[in-house]
């Protein structure tokens, strides 16, 4: 029942969007399949979009603040976007602050601010 | 009323005891922001079985008060229970290195939070929503 999550590549930019509720498991082999990937492309920035995901407990929300520090260890900017209302709000009541988190509206804001930020 | 409950002793039993949490809350009629309150606080729950105790439940019941219909959540193992209760409801205290949002987290996602623990014996944590 393992799935990968894809990750595409645009240009010097890796882009992920996830579709489906994280487990453990798939949330932890997306990390290592992602820092792979900026490996062996030189990306230099990463959307994740995150759309579809109706919440986010503590776990993936570690397993996103870390794969946002790996990448930068990296050289890589990563923006998040499509963070729904629902899960801006559980995520700040539970607690968790995901800061100096680049983040957008949507993809496309995403992309935009992604390479104004690459460029600065 | 209904019960439905996931024994917790794989990682993967987090996943089922979530996705039967947002099931439930569905059909009691919960909007889409509390729907992913009770998600969250049933994944942190099942966690803190999954990590701290080896095996566990959570049971999901639909609750009436009045006229108030709400969904309970108990999440009961059989673990080494919580010597101190005080500062396991504080923000910010861990015993597993930050991993989990701890029990704070759940109460503030939840309306009714109550916590019965025994060491050596066990812990059972009741959380209510309420619909409003």
């Amino acid at each position: 029942m393992k799935m990968r999550i894809p990750i595409l590549k645009l240009k010097d930019c890796l882009i992920v969007s996830i579709q489906w509720e994280l487990d453990d498991q798939t949330a932890i082999s997306f990390q290592e399949d992602l820092l792979e990937k900026l490996h062996t492309t030189s990306a230099r920035g990463v959307v994740i979009d995150l759309t579809p995901i109706d919440f986010i407990d503590s776990f993936i929300a570690k397993v996103l603040g870390d794969v946002i520090n790996m990448s930068g260890l990296m050289g890589a900017k990563v923006v998040i976007t499509g963070i729904q209302p629902a899960v801006a709000i559980t995520l700040i009541e539970l607690g968790i602050r995901l800061e100096n988190v680049s983040t957008a509206l949507d993809l496309e804001n995403g992309l935009e601010k992604l390479e104004r930020e690459l460029e600065g | 009323m209904n019960i439905d409950s996931v024994d917790i002793v794989t990682e993967w039993d987090i996943v089922a005891a979530r996705q039967l949490g947002r099931n439930e809350a569905k059909k009691v009629g919960f909007g889409t922001v509390d729907q992913a309150r009770i998600t969250t606080a049933i994944s942190e729950l099942a966690r803190n079985i999954y990590l701290y105790t080896g095996k566990g439940n959570i049971a999901i019941k639909e609750v009436t008060e009045g006229n108030l219909k709400g969904l309970l959540v108990i999440a009961s193992d059989e673990g080494p229970g919580i010597a101190d209760v005080r500062r396991a409801l504080e923000d910010g205290f861990t015993t597993s290195g930050g991993l989990g949002a701890g029990l704070p987290g759940v109460k503030r996602l939840m309306d009714d939070f109550k916590i019965e623990t025994v060491v050596g014996e066990g812990t059972k944590i009741s959380a209510t929503k309420w619909l409003r």
